[in-house]
């Protein structure tokens, strides 16, 4: 039982870590990172939401009706988003200028709205909430590691600190928007080997997985079936086709 | 009053980009993008929802939470109207317009968790703009979206006929791949102020 609490709270971690093997919560990512410190101030922030929503959905779990539980998960996951949002602002006022925008955009933040609908709405609460924190450190170590890199090879500093400033002119590109897509890129091609390495399949492209919508959606299968012979000139026709192709491979597919 | 609308504008389209340096919009961005079509379909209906959200969260914020007191309610307001609209659009699509329904209606439940729309929102407030400058700034950043979608479904289509080094196949090289794309748009910074 312990033994299983304990694999509960560590795949967060490394073996389904949220941004690197699941791929969720990729614009955070991508646009937080420009120094390690912010990553330390987005993580806690989603970890605190991640704890407190999986708490609030599991001990509910049994009240919400099947068909409204997406509205449901928002309503309470926007709740948490915004009291860790009053209390950044209100103890934290640099890392929320820092973050700005990405804070309250927590709310769609797929890794919280995957883990609900994935993990907390099938379990009871102390799971719950250990895949909650697992999932939440996964995520802040992820965007710390990130960060620090962008940081140390862009400005020349670690979390502030200068360490290669004085010695070599930094690299501007990599804290500007390409250089957190190159990362990003170069970080993920690491995992998929080490992955490979234990036998284990790459990341997807996009994970549908913890996509709330991926009941009523066709679109990420029509889009992450293999290219057809259809080139993309032939673009006119095959938009009124899209959906009922999709729809027929997915019937197939089953 | 004009200058300053096609400045908005274009600032969305180009300098500003949502998806290549706001990095809002990367899920549909690295998902939908593998056809030249899908990502066109996508980028409309996601101009469509922005505009509409814009249009509805603007007065509710300003007339309504603003003179209230209520401006910390702003997240879950807001997010409640855009997952509103998009039922209401889908349902309203699908009576009256069923052709535009079946090529923009498999991508609506996706725009609800999208972060691209409840950005916009938002942004338009904090950079503190007037209800026309926001209608204005949600139809630029659309447009850029929809100018990234198809440049980048461009470069993927390109993408499935080349010899990738086996590290970097899937994933990877799409995210290697938009980092070029960007630093091509990095030259239009300062184009628009």
């Amino acid at each position: 039982m312990k033994q299983n609490y304990w694999n509960t709270f560590s795949k967060g971690i490394l073996k389904e870590n949220p941004v690197l093997r699941l791929v969720l919560g990729t614009c955070p990512t991508l646009a937080i990172t420009t120094a390690a410190v912010n990553g330390i101030g987005m993580g806690l922030a989603a970890t605190l939401v991640l704890v407190g929503s999986n708490l609030a959905i599991s001990l509910l779990r049994n009240v919400i009706p099947d068909r409204v539980r997406i509205p449901a998960f928002i309503t309470i996951i926007a709740g948490f988003v915004t009291i860790v949002q009053m209390l950044v602002k209100a103890f934290l006022p640099a890392i929320d200028s820092a973050l700005g925008i990405y804070l309250p955009l927590i709310v769609v933040n797929c890794i919280i709205l995957a883990r609900a609908e994935m993990f907390a709405c099938k379990n009871p609460v102390l799971p719950s909430v250990l895949d909650g924190l697992g999932m939440g450190i996964g995520f802040t170590a992820t965007l710390v590691a990130m960060g620090a890199i962008r940081e140390l090879l862009g400005n020349g500093t670690l979390f502030g600190l200068p360490i290669t400033s004085n010695l070599l002119p930094p690299m501007l590109v990599m804290i500007l928007p390409p250089g957190g897509f190159f990362v990003f890129g170069v970080l993920v091609a690491l995992s998929n080997r080490l992955a490979a390495r234990q036998g284990k399949r790459p990341a997807r492209d996009l994970s549908c997985e913890g996509c709330p919508a991926r009941e009523s959606c066709t679109g990420c299968d029509a889009a992450s079936t293999p290219e057809t012979e259809t080139a993309p000139e032939a673009a006119p026709e095959e938009a009124k086709a899209a959906p009922e192709e999709a729809a027929r491979e997915e019937a197939q597919g089953e | 009053m004009t200058t300053r609308l096609v400045t908005i504008l274009l600032a969305g389209i180009l300098t500003n980009n949502m998806v290549l340096s706001k990095f809002l919009g990367i899920c549909p961005f690295l998902g939908v993008s593998k056809k030249l079509n899908t990502a066109l379909s996508m980028s409309v209906a996601v101009i469509f929802v922005m505009l509409i959200a814009t249009a509805v969260t603007w007065p509710v914020y300003a007339l309504l939470l603003v003179p209230a007191g209520l401006e910390y309610l702003q997240t879950i307001v807001f997010i409640l109207i855009i997952a509103a609209l998009v039922q209401l659009v889908e349902i309203v699509l699908k009576r009256f317009l069923p052709p535009v329904y079946r090529a923009l209606g498999i991508y609506l439940p996706l725009i609800t968790t999208n972060c691209a729309v409840l950005g916009i929102t938002i942004l338009n407030f904090t950079d503190s703009l007037t209800f026309v400058e926001s209608l204005c700034n949600a139809l630029g950043a659309g447009l850029g979206f929809m100018l990234a979608m198809v440049l980048f479904a461009g470069v993927r289509s390109r993408l499935e006929t080349s010899d990738v080094p086996a590290a970097l196949q899937g994933l990877p090289i799409t995210l290697i791949s938009a980092s070029l794309v960007a630093l091509s748009f990095l030259g239009f910074a300062g184009v628009v102020g």
